[in-house]
């Protein structure tokens, strides 16, 4: 039994362990604070860097390396300074309008921005130019130290360049076939002169959103554009016309041609038929010629003799037959 | 006693740390500094960054930026040589290129500013008033030298048709050369100056919209007149076509007629010829049955063979 410890024996032993162990406590107080010292020094000392973006350092205000994505090491208590700068995001400017919330719908300010949109064309005209710029950091050193306000450049010279390209082109061009071409000019060069002023920044993109007339000239420009449609709409109706017209035309002449034909196949074969048939009765007729003369004759005339309605025989020696006659009386033409 | 020397370490320590940090300083990469003491400037200008040191206390920094800084003008309305009213903004970019200078003859940014806004403002509206209005918006003579591919409607105004010596960017690095020459004296280095945003005053503008107007409708009642006109070009084409199709096959028909005539006339002359008597007898007691119907009327003497026999049997 005495071998016996019960669980309370044992915590009781161990506790009592612990209150004599507390007692030296203040002995390891400077450690404590050497420790607490080492963890702020590591604290102020490592930093991370994100995966799409790099560190720039400065050692008391002088840049002396950029760093890697990762977990890096600087010296701390303001002797390095980090910088973190996003590399990979592209960031973007819009001009003569701004985004509120981007999203499947995108609310778009209602504000107007005409001082940023109208602009003047070569032809001395006024469009309402609405575009982007998108653009990455390219150098961040350069970024950081050459200029004070890169987005501001980016603003500034996007305005400058899409101006001055618009002084050269008309409304038509920039409205619709050369929106494309100077979108890609405006980025060239808009690329030249952010590298001039040295800000570190690339040129993604250069695109022009809407891109209309002034409002209170719309109305003009769209009715130049129902009259184009109406015009090709006179000249599909008369194309129509002539497609109505001209195959039945053609169709009738062939008919007038078939009839032609038909005409002279009947007209000689008539011809034909009826020589035969002279031929036939002449060759006949030779044999006989008086009697057979005389029995046509006499054929004809008991054929048409009783079709008619009057006949008068008279005496060759009457010298006026007039009076016997009441000519019209009833033969007219009622 | 031995407080006593505790307390004199103690303060003596930390004057020397507040004098070493005081005599300390650091220089961004992005900054320059001026050291002055008591006002006067002393040394150049330290413009390479880093740590620092200087009499404590006594020197001070003044610290100015040496990155290329912002300049943007209001909005100013001024007339071109041909009397234009045109809103122009300008922008610039700046640096400061003297420190010292900078310091002692402008003191802030804020007064270089104001500066920039004098000489730049002054500079611009001198080079726009001795430039037509085309010099200012056009870059090169693009749109009078291009090739147009479509047939355009809409006709340039006149007053755009104008050539540029010049153009926009030529304008702009007058302005420039203009203030530059004024800016060094300030410690100030101009390195830009562009035409930022250039608007018509807003009469000019509303007329230039009834001009747009105005083109616009030309051109649409080109495009209606043009469709008219081919319409009834069409429509000629189709008359003709028409004429044409109907007068040939008539004329086809008319020699196929004739011809089938002809060898009808020839078949019959070559028969009838044998016995021209006979035909011709033939022929009339033919014309006979046909002719004569119920309407007929005769009236005959006994003469004829036929009737002959009322008279005598012989």
């Amino acid at each position: 039994m005495d071998d016996f410890t019960t669980p309370e024996d044992l915590f009781k032993k161990e506790f009592g362990k612990m209150k004599k162990a507390g007692k030296d406590y203040s002995k390891y107080f400077p450690v404590v604070i050497i420790a607490m010292l080492i963890i702020m020094f590591l604290k102020g000392g490592i930093y991370s860097i994100g995966p799409d973006e790099v560190g720039v350092i400065q050692r008391f205000g002088k840049y002396v390396r950029t760093t890697d994505p990762g977990l890096h090491f600087k010296f701390p208590l303001g002797v390095e300074k980090v910088t973190p700068i996003k590399v990979k995001k592209i960031f973007k400017e819009e001009f003569g309008f701004r985004t509120l919330s981007p999203g499947v719908k995108s609310r778009y300010s209602t504000k107007q921005y005409p001082q940023e949109r109208l602009m003047l064309t070569g032809d001395l005209n006024i469009l309402d130019v609405r575009w982007i710029a998108q653009y990455k950091v390219k150098d961040p050193v350069k970024l950081l130290f050459r200029t004070r306000n890169p987005v501001g450049n980016v603003r500034d010279l996007s305005e400058v360049v899409m101006r001055r390209l618009c002084g050269d082109y008309t409304v038509d061009e920039v409205l619709t076939t050369k929106r494309e071409e100077v979108a890609l000019l405006a980025q060239e060069q808009l690329q030249t002169l952010l590298d001039i002023y040295d800000t570190g920044i690339k040129v993604v993109t250069v695109k022009l959103q809407d891109v209309n007339p002034p409002d209170k000239v719309k109305p003009a420009f769209n009715e130049v554009n129902e009259a184009k449609q109406e015009k090709e709409r006179l000249i599909n109706e008369a194309w129509e016309e002539y497609n109505k017209a001209i195959p039945r035309a053609k169709g009738e002449a062939h008919r007038t041609v078939s009839q032609a034909e038909g005409y002279s196949l009947d007209k000689i074969n008539r011809s034909q038929g009826e020589a035969e048939r002279f031929f036939a009765t002449w060759s006949e007729y030779k044999n006989a010629p008086v009697v057979t003369r005389k029995r046509l004759y006499l054929e004809a005339m008991a054929e048409v003799l009783p079709k008619m309605k009057m006949k008068y025989i008279v005496d060759p020696n009457q010298n006026s037959i007039l009076p016997l006659l009441k000519l019209g009386e009833e033969g007219g033409t009622q | 006693m031995k407080n006593i020397i505790k307390t004199i370490l103690v303060v003596s320590l930390f004057a020397v740390v507040m004098l070493f940090f005081s005599s300390m300083f650091i220089v961004k990469e992005t900054d320059q500094v001026v050291i002055t003491q008591f006002g006067r400037p002393i040394g150049d200008t330290i413009a390479t960054a880093g740590l620092h040191f200087k009499l404590p206390f006594i020197q001070v920094t003044n610290t100015f930026d040496k990155r290329l800084l912002e300049w943007d003008g209001d909005p100013n309305q001024i007339p071109t040589r041909d009397k234009k009213y045109i809103w122009v903004d300008v922008m610039a970019r700046w640096k400061i290129s003297d420190a010292l200078k900078f310091m002692q003859s402008v003191g802030s940014e804020r007064g270089g500013h104001a500066r920039l806004d004098d000489i730049i403002n002054s500079a611009t509206r001198d080079v726009i008033t001795r430039n037509m209005l085309v010099e200012t918006i056009r870059d090169t003579n693009r749109i009078l030298d291009r090739e147009v591919q479509e047939e355009s409607t809409v006709t340039i105004a006149e007053e755009a048709l104008e050539r540029i010596t010049k153009g926009r960017e030529k304008l702009e690095s007058e302005i420039l050369t203009r203030a530059e020459e004024i800016v060094p004296q300030y410690g100030i280095e101009l390195v830009d100056v562009r035409l930022k945003r250039l608007n018509y005053v807003e009469e000019v503008r509303k007329k230039v919209y009834e001009r747009m107007i105005s083109e616009r409708k030309r051109a649409a009642e080109q495009y209606r007149s043009e469709g008219k006109g081919k319409s009834a070009e069409i429509q000629g084409r189709m008359e003709k076509e028409l004429k044409l199709i109907t007068s040939e096959a008539y004329k086809k028909a008319q020699s196929l007629r004739g011809k089938a005539d002809a060898e009808a006339i020839s078949i019959y002359a070559e028969a009838y010829n044998n016995d021209p008597d006979f035909y011709q007898f033939l022929k009339t007691l033919e014309t006979y049955r046909d002719t004569v119907d119920s309407n007929t009327t005769l009236i005959v003497t006994t003469d004829g063979d036929y009737y002959k026999y009322f008279q005598t049997a012989q």
